[in-house]
């Protein structure tokens, strides 16, 4: 019995080892590709995982064919505007929701739990033509204003308002007496105590903003203005095939979120484990 | 409320002090109205237009001429958008039921005190936060035909003709489906390890008492309780296969021979390479009422298990 309690174990053990290899073996393919040779990679061999030899090439190439260094800017940008902006409007409305009453606050909660219920792509042919008519093809505004607006935002709100209901109200009423305006308390209360919210909120945010892809592609031809994801795209259409390259922009798209992910990866679990939901 | 004079004397001097920052009612609508006008923008207004879109027909350099419904006319006669439903629903009727076994089966095998588990739990997840778009290139090479890992390691075992997946009109759309598998299992073994927290350890012991195997109690207790949480990785999954999009583009682009053109796929062409708007919008419409449906039947769910909370 105890015999068989091993064997099972070590199987059990064996199984999971094995997907994980599998989930994992895209990334080390594609990152130790990035720094072969062509004539490596093309050997075919997907267990020759070590460059021979340790080449920058295809990080040089890539940055000289196509401005790589602006994606990753213009995607870093990005992904720190968007998510600021929506989540100090998102942070607020929250507030709004969870502790002042007034007249009509169901009826615009509702509305704003339709936009939850919004396929993106409904609103993607009249926000280009929109963008359009206000002469922002091209320019950084269309990135930006309309991105803060997406579903993340309700969802966000909602995310937000569940986790300042449970702070005291006892906090609020003090700050009251004191004196403190209801911005006051949402500046001074409310956003101190909701930090760790916020961190998942921002996390969760920035990975969301670094990999949008569709919006940006629509409306951003420009391409020193262009996010990476596009960018990667971009390069895929304008060289034929070429692996070592694309393998450098893969990584470089790829890498800086292994490294979020595995800093703050409490977060997304904890979100999840929390809401049921992500933040996409 | 108003105060007499006298009313406000009483009152302590902190109190008196009545600042318009102070009114719930004009406080409450000013926080809520950056958020509530960008989204009647760009959403609610956006969805108007779009409407009316799509009773146009409009290529953007020459102004939108109006024709009524002659684009959803024109949809149910167009054999390109039954074949691209049909190919949305072959990525739906495969990867909801493969997605849901593959997330409970690792949800199931890691739920137990195991060495290593952070390590498997964020390798399984791993795959969702990178973007498809970057980890569809690299897939584009794992199913080279010539060179790439899969077809490498299937020559290795002997496999003399392997499939050329993505080049191949059969295995094209399988090849898709295994890859968004590959990225979204981790995701929802996460839904399934919250659903499997709440399944009390009586139950278990109990099964034990009784002499269950530990088949019987995944069988018997595991997965039927976890069925609320099955119900919305369903729908997820179910919203998440209609809109299969970015692995499409970065890997096949539709094709072989329209065998992996997705709706949203062909939404995206028919506007933004064809430049026909009007009609593109008809096809986002019909998109948009399945999600709708789909979607009510997620909250109206949600609300009703966890009423309480909401």
């Amino acid at each position: 019995m105890k015999l068989r309690g091993t064997i099972s174990r070590i199987i059990l053990y064996a199984g999971l080892t094995a997907i994980a290899v599998l989930m994992i073996y895209p990334f080390v393919w594609a990152i130790t590709a990035s720094f072969k040779t062509n004539a490596q990679i093309f050997n075919g061999n997907p267990f020759d995982l070590l460059p021979r030899p340790f080449t920058f090439d295809n990080y040089v190439q890539v940055w000289t064919v196509l401005p790589f260094y602006r994606f990753l800017l213009n995607s870093l940008m990005l992904s720190i505007i968007v998510p600021f902006c929506n989540i100090a409007l998102s942070s607020l409305a929250a507030y709004s929701f969870a502790r002042l009453r007034f007249k009509g606050r169901d009826a615009v909660f509702l509305i704003l739990l339709g936009v939850m219920m919004m396929p993106g792509h409904i609103t993607l042919i009249p926000n280009y033509s929109l963008m359009r008519m206000l002469g922002w093809i091209n320019e950084y505004q269309a990135l930006i204003v309309p991105s803060i607006f997406g579903a993340s935002l309700v969802f966000n709100i909602f995310f937000m308002r569940q986790y300042y209901l449970a702070i005291p109200r006892d906090l609020d009423e003090a700050a009251i007496m004191d004196g403190c305006s209801r911005f006051g308390i949402w500046r001074r209360i409310i956003l101190p105590n909701a930090k760790p919210a916020l961190a998942t909120i921002a996390i969760l945010s920035f990975v969301g903003e670094w990999n949008s892809f569709l919006w940006p592609l629509v409306v951003m031809n420009d391409y020193w203005k262009m996010p990476i994801q596009v960018g990667i795209t971009y390069l895929q259409s304008n060289t034929n095939n070429d692996w070592g390259m694309l393998m450098a922009a893969a990584s470089m798209s790829i890498l800086p979120l292994i490294i979020i992910f595995l800093v703050f990866q409490r977060h997304f679990i904890k979100s999840m484990l929390t809401s049921g939901l992500s933040g996409k | 409320m108003q105060h007499t004079a006298s009313e406000r004397a009483k009152r302590p001097r902190v109190l008196r002090r009545q600042r318009w920052g102070d009114n719930e009612t004009l406080m409450g609508w000013l926080f809520i109205l950056p958020v509530l006008a960008g989204v009647a923008v760009f959403t609610y207004g956006a969805l108007v237009y779009s409407f009316f879109i799509s009773l146009t027909d409009w290529d953007l350099l020459t102004p939108a001429k109006w024709t009524g419904f002659s684009n959803y006319g024109m949809l149910l006669r167009d054999e390109e958008f039954y074949q691209t439903f049909g190919n949305t629903l072959f990525f739906v009727v495969t990867m909801v039921p493969i997605g849901i076994v593959s997330a409970m089966t690792l949800a199931i095998l890691i739920h137990r005190p195991l060495k290593g588990a952070g390590f498997f739990r964020a390798s399984y997840y791993l795959p969702h936060i990178t973007s498809t778009i970057a980890i569809g290139v690299v897939w584009l090479w794992i199913f080279n035909p010539d060179i790439g890992s899969i077809n490498t390691v299937l020559s290795y075992i002997g496999i003399d003709n392997p499939p050329r997946w993505l080049e191949s009109t059969f295995w094209a759309k399988p090849a898709l489906v295994l890859m968004r598998i590959w990225q979204i299992s981790g995701y929802y073994m996460i839904l399934y390890l919250a659903g499997l927290q709440t399944i009390p350890d009586e139950l278990y012991e109990a099964a034990s008492i009784d002499g269950a195997s530990p088949w019987q109690k995944t069988r018997y207790i595991t997965v039927p309780l976890l069925a609320n949480t099955t119900f919305i990785v369903t729908v997820l999954l179910m919203i998440e296969s209609f809109n299969i999009f970015e692995a499409i583009l970065a890997m096949t682009k539709g094709g072989p021979g329209g065998t992996t053109n997705s709706l949203l796929y062909y939404i995206y062409t028919e506007a933004f390479q064809s430049y026909r708007m009007g009609y593109a919008s008809a096809l986002a419409w019909v998109l948009f009422f399945i999600l709708f449906v789909l979607t009510l039947i997620q909250f109206w769910h949600r609300r009703k298990s966890e009423g309480a909370r909401m």
